[in-house]
């Protein structure tokens, strides 16, 4: 069954109701353009911790094409996106710089999410609704569902994406939330980027099943199985489920099949739990070489643009460097008192 | 004034707030038709529809989570766990989650939300009905811990809690529910978080506690009144985070002794903190160490009639104490 025919099926919304608008040759190059400057930066963030100054890294390297797709299927001046720490494509496609990332990285002062307290990609954004409170795996989607609730209720159209693994699929919060968002009908997108390990646990031994997304029906949402290397077809998928949450239809379990081409973390050798065949094979799809053939074949790209595009974001990523590594460490006094921010202040503030 | 129960008082509280306020709700289990298993949200679901009083399925955690969601988003969520007992699945989305909602986002973020529960024993519920788990909430910075023992207080402070800008754990001891009544006024007031209440004067020592033990401290204090002679003071928390210091350093250095109870286990409790408190800031006001009585170190209260009663505090064993400290 089609993708549409599964959304529409559950949801009784009617299959003619849901169409999906077709990507603009602009669209595709900004997608490929986000996606070159997020393995870039990623990339130089790695270098970084080499050499000892980002103290940890989760790479987004071979997660890019499903981030770029479900981003594009959103939209970012009302949607919320409650993340989990492997979304650097994601930052990237809604608009964070890199020196903003970077800033992250380095812990430096001015770091938007958390003023540094916290782990990269931890906090919150202004500009857009990019909320990831906690390090401890799928806390986030009861927090989604929360906020899709407070939508719903105030009759705001805001779409709530909550993002998550493989092994956060595990936990009992996981459950909970979908079980919710059910029985309400909550405008929420379960977007589960399964790259088959949780750190070093792979799939077989997280479930008995072999896709996270089986699991909808007994929360009687729909669930679509999706190849997350292919920015394409995750939008597409996304752009389903979203406009179906935006249209009153409910929640959909998305899940897209993605590559970690990196270890869990900086911390991590997957050469400890990997077989060297698994690491050969993983790499040999490019959800970044996906999107060049595409583009190729559309005569969108020729080696000058794609040299000019790779050219571009490394020069966007050192100027980055440049400038966070160039930023002061937050020191505990003033603005980065670490008092501060504890309970509202007398204004409720 | 109106004579009230603590629960009534509760009730009163909410459903002024939700009358007053579109963002606030109310989710927990058996809300809605039953109206809650103590009757606490009798009839919200008439006065106020089913988006805004939502039976929750039988999952603590996401009650607590999706409550933390709605309110970052803009609403006020009161979120009803059953009993105090059954608090622990949702653990982490209150320690590890609401607590830092407003720190881990540099202000940018902030969680106004009210996680109500009965807590405490004496009711015959054995070891998963009786539960005290206040110091565990109290201990984490960027919560609040609520715990009143009067109607007054508990709906002025509830009130409260709901306005507040910052996750509330409310304690409400189940004991107290119908036991206790008390003059509400009629017309509408608050109480602040953060303020404790002297609910005797007294010139000879002073007694520190919270929720049900403040009750079991006034007849203690009768009782050594008029067997003894003694005139204790009894100082009630009424909030357990912030801790109030002041108000009990003012009573400690005007009578010198100092007693603090606390229905729950003994070691590491709220009582350990007040006696840390008074023994910084008062130790030369004092005319003796401070005292503590509580329950056991146990891990709960067990459910036959006279086994509870061993690990339960009593006015009697409360007077006792008070006894034993006066003649210090
Ligand atoms: C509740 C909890 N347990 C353990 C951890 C430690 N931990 C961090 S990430 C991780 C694996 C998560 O895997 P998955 O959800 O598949 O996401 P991925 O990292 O593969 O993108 C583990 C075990 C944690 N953060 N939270």
């Amino acid at each position: 069954m089609s993708i549409e025919e599964t959304i529409s099926r559950r949801t009784g919304s009617g299959k003619n109701d849901l169409s999906v608008p077709p990507l603009t040759e602009d669209d595709l190059l900004e997608m490929y353009r986000t996606m070159v400057l997020s393995r870039t930066l990623d990339e130089r963030v790695w270098l970084l911790n080499r050499q000892g100054k980002a103290a940890i890294v989760a790479s987004a390297q071979g997660h890019e094409g499903a981030q770029v797709g479900a981003v594009k299927a959103s939209d970012p001046s009302r949607d919320h996106y409650l993340i989990y720490y492997r979304e650097l494509c994601t930052m990237m496609a809604l608009g964070v710089t890199p020196t903003e990332m970077l800033l992250g990285f380095l812990a430096k002062e001015g770091e938007p999410m958390s003023s540094a307290r916290q782990f990269p990609l931890h906090g919150s954004m202004d500009r857009v609704d990019i909320v990831s409170f906690s390090n401890v795996v799928a806390t986030q989607l009861p927090h989604a569902v929360g906020f899709a609730l407070a939508d719903q209720m105030r009759g705001i159209d805001a779409v709530t994406i909550a993002y998550f693994g493989d092994g956060a699929a595990s936990m009992g919060d996981t459950h909970e939330s979908m079980n919710f968002a059910g029985i309400h009908k909550l405008p929420v997108v379960f977007f589960c980027e399964n790259n088959r390990y949780a750190i070093s646990v792979p799939l077989s031994k997280q479930m008995a099943i072999d896709s996270v997304a089986d699991r909808a029906e007994g929360y009687g949402m729909p669930g679509v199985t999706v190849d997350g290397m292919d920015p394409v077809a995750v939008y597409e998928a996304m752009y389903l489920a979203i406009a179906n949450a935006r249209n009153g239809g409910g929640p959909t379990l998305v899940e897209a099949r993605v590559e970690r081409f990196y270890p869990h973390t900086s911390d991590d050798d997957h050469t400890r739990y990997r077989s060297a065949d698994d690491i050969e094979t993983m790499t040999q799809r490019d959800p970044i070489e996906i999107m060049e053939q595409l583009l190729v074949s559309r005569d969108l790209l020729g080696e000058a643009r794609k040299e000019q595009i790779w050219d571009s974001a490394t020069r966007i990523v050192n100027e980055a460097t440049q400038a966070a590594e160039d930023a002061p460490l937050p020191q505990p006094t003033g603005d980065n008192d670490i008092y501060k921010h504890l309970y509202a202040d007398s204004n409720g503030n | 004034m109106a004579t009230k129960t603590v629960i009534e008082a509760v009730r009163d509280a909410m459903h002024e707030e939700m009358s007053r306020d579109q963002n606030v709700l109310i989710m927990g289990e058996d809300i809605a038709e039953r109206g809650g298993v103590f009757l606490a949200t009798d009839g919200f679901i008439d006065d106020f529809g089913s988006a805004r009083v939502i039976d929750t399925p039988l999952a603590e955690s996401s009650i607590v989570g999706i409550a933390l969601g709605a309110a970052v988003n803009g609403l006020r969520p009161i979120a009803e766990i059953e009993f105090a007992d059954f608090v622990w699945p949702a653990m982490n989305q209150i320690v590890g989650e609401a607590s830092k909602v407003r720190y881990g986002t540099a202000g940018k973020k902030y969680a106004p939300m009210v996680v109500r529960m009965p807590y405490g024993g004496g009711v015959r519920g054995g070891l998963y009905h009786s539960q005290s788990i206040d110091v565990v909430f109290a201990h984490q910075p960027g919560l609040q811990v609520v715990a009143p023992a009067t109607p007054y207080d508990a709906k002025g402070l509830l009130k409260s809690a709901i306005r507040s800008n910052d996750p509330v754990i409310f304690l409400e001891h189940k004991r107290t529910y119908r036991l206790v009544r008390g003059e509400v006024p009629d017309q509408e007031y608050t109480l602040p978080i953060g303020v404790a209440d002297v609910k005797r004067e007294g010139s000879d020592l002073t007694v520190v506690a919270y929720g049900l033990m403040v009750h079991y401290c006034l007849e203690a204090a009768n009782m050594v009144a008029e067997s003894d002679g003694i005139d204790a003071e009894i100082v009630d928390l009424r909030t357990l985070s912030p801790l109030d210091r002041e108000t009990i350093l003012k009573s400690v250095r005007k009578t010198s002794k100092a007693l603090v109870v606390q229905e729950d286990s003994l070691s590491y409790g709220i009582g350990a903190e007040v006696a840390a408190s008074i023994a910084t800031g008062a130790f030369e006001d004092l005319d003796a160490p401070v005292a503590r009585l509580a329950g056991p170190d146990l891990p709960e209260m067990p459910f036959s009639p006279a086994l509870e009663a061993e690990y339960m505090l009593s006015p009697e064993k409360i007077a006792a104490a008070i006894r034993d400290l006066a003649a210090y």
